[in-house]
């Protein structure tokens, strides 16, 4: 065996067999030792953030492709939000990963590669939350005219605070609570947005009063340093805000993303405090104003009453004269009254004398129609014997006209005229007739019979004679006429 | 007015809840109201004592002008509470 690898040997001429651990060991250490800390530029892909907190992602250019890891600690502290496409530039160091031959940048700082770059992801940054309405004017809430208290997020230490106090001074002290933020690095963002939701956790009346309006400001600074004022974190806290909201990050020229979210966007610090209070000695003025005016218009209108007051008591009549006036007026009734009153029972008086006058007793009057009576009585029996006594002569005078003669004429007139119409009406008799020789036959009903159709074969008749009456039964037979006795023939004829 | 403004201290207690913002405003509407004139006395009267009010809670407001600067501090428990501060 020895001898094989002595044989062997010469080949390889006398390089040190090493095992693969030693190997990628000594690989590890070259690596680890010759690229510590390095700053690198690419792009990032295939980003991924693991349940641990690890970053996971490739950097690459054109050419080439690196793994890169960010520990969840270092993670925690880059103020940037990685993703697929972004150009940043990585700092921190190579490590190998000997089991898998494999070796990788871990990152500790990663920052967003040149403005170009920078301004894009804030303007992508900006779109997107715009879009979900964060930056809507409808959000927007007024900023109170005299807040009692002002909140404010920024550094503690520095001219910002400082500035926003002494402005407040100048216009209108008030009340401040500073809550002491980092405005740049790491956790910057973070500790703004936690103290903007922290103040609007404060509850009203609580032991430390909750801010009428918010002041979040930073001073000037390159856009790096005003990057924790663009953070998704802080600008969803400020638009979250239900306490009114001022921005005021860097100067004039910079706008960060948390002034669209803000209630009001303030150039600087200073305008900031400006926009939270008012200068109190306009305000004192103001009052003052409306109080003098609000006495003027009271004290002229109360004046304007009176004038009116004043103008109508003077059409009023003087009220004693008045009633010194209606008393006259009573009095000069009252005596109307009582002369009216004497003088109507006067007229009453008279009025009843006149009558009583009128009046006759009784006596007088049964007196009087007694006298009436009498005459009457006188009066009605001469007229009755003066009726009586020319009735009678009346009655003398016919007496002396009627004429007995005249009316037995009239007796005798009327007795002819009888006598003649009896003669007559014999001569009209059927007994004259029976007389001249005629019969006239009946029936058994004693109804005179004066059709042969009504005779049949022996049925018994009657014949009347002028003389007398006598049965006769009818024979059937025709009767020829004859002249002479046309009863008897028939009579004949038919026996 | 003046007398007004010796002895008449107390607010109403609605007038008191108003903000600095709302009794001003309210103020200047009752001014411009009477300044036109064409109410009845009697409520004449009224928006003057209201006005009159109105001007003393503002006043009242406008004198608590003090800077008072406190500074909020995080107990281990996260709760809230403030101390004094002194900047400069």
């Amino acid at each position: 065996m020895t001898e094989i690898r002595t044989q062997s040997m010469p080949v390889t001429h006398n390089l040190v067999e090493l095992t693969v651990s030693e190997l990628s060991a000594a690989i590890k250490r070259t690596l680890e030792s010759g690229f510590d800390r390095v700053r690198v530029r690419g792009e990032i892909s295939g980003f991924k953030r693991a349940g641990s907190g690890h970053l996971y992602m490739q950097l690459k250019d054109d050419a080439a492709c690196i793994k890169a890891v960010c520990w969840r600690s270092a993670a925690a502290r880059i103020g940037l939000a990685p993703e697929d496409g972004m150009e940043v530039v990585a700092t921190g160091r190579i490590t190998s990963y000997a089991e898998r031959s494999e070796y990788q940048l871990v990152i500790d700082r990663l920052e967003l590669a040149g403005l170009g770059a920078l301004l894009k992801l804030l303007e992508d940054r900006k779109k997107k939350l715009a879009a979900e309405g964060l930056f809507d004017a409808a959000r927007k809430r007024p900023i109170p005219l005299l807040p009692n208290v002002i909140g404010v997020v920024t550094s503690p230490s520095g001219a910002v605070i400082r500035d926003i106090l002494h402005r407040l001074e100048d216009r209108f002290p008030r009340h401040v609570l500073l809550w002491p933020v980092l405005v740049q690095g790491e956790g910057a963002a973070q500790q703004v947005a936690h103290a903007i939701r922290g103040f609007n956790a404060l509850p009203v009346g609580g032991r430390v009063p909750r801010p009428d309006v918010l002041i979040v400001a930073r001073g000037g600074g390159s856009l790096e340093d005003l990057m924790a004022f663009n953070e998704e974190i802080v600008v969803r806290a400020a638009a979250a805000s239900t306490i009114p909201l001022i921005s005021a990050v860097g100067h004039e020229t910079d706008t960060t993303l948390i002034d669209f979210a803000s209630d009001r966007r303030a150039p600087t610090p200073t305008a900031a405090a400006e926009m939270a209070v008012p200068v109190r000695a306009d305000l004192i003025a103001e009052v003052t104003l409306c109080g003098h005016r609000l006495a003027r218009a009271a004290a002229r209108q109360i004046g304007e009453h009176r004038l009116m007051i004043e103008g109508l008591a003077r059409g009023l009549p003087d009220p004693v004269r008045l009633i010194q006036e209606k008393v006259q007026q009573l009095d000069h009734w009252i005596e109307r009254r009582d002369n009216a009153q004497r003088s109507f029972f006067d007229r009453k008086r008279d009025a009843l004398h006149a009558l009583a006058g009128r009046l006759r007793t009784p006596r007088d009057q049964i007196a009087a129609m007694q006298n009436a009576l009498s005459y009457a009585v006188s009066h009605l029996v001469t007229c009755v014997n003066a009726a009586l006594e020319r009735s009678g002569r009346r009655l003398d005078n016919g007496a002396t006209h009627l004429r007995p003669k005249l009316l037995h004429d009239l007796i005798q007139r009327r007795a002819d005229a009888l006598a003649s119409c009896g003669a007559l009406l014999d001569s009209y008799s059927y007994e004259h007739v029976l007389k001249r020789g005629f019969a006239l036959v009946r029936d058994q009903d004693d109804q005179p019979l004066t059709s042969a159709a009504a005779l049949s074969s022996g049925m018994p008749v009657t014949l009347q004679f002028h003389d007398g009456r006598t049965r006769a039964l009818v024979d059937g037979g025709s009767a020829s006429p004859k002249r002479k006795t046309s009863k008897q023939e028939k009579q004949g004829t038919l026996l | 007015m003046a007398q007004d403004q010796a002895t008449g201290t107390s607010v109403p207690a609605d007038i008191a809840a108003l903000s600095f913002e709302e009794a001003l405003a309210e103020l200047q509407e009752l001014v411009k109201r009477l300044e036109r004139g064409d109410n009845k006395l009697e409520d004449a009267i009224k928006a003057y004592e209201r006005g009159a009010a109105l001007k003393r809670h503002c006043e009242a407001k406008l004198r608590e002008a003090q800077l008072k600067v406190e500074k909020i501090v995080l107990s281990q428990d996260g709760s809230v509470g403030v101390e004094p501060t002194k900047l400069d």
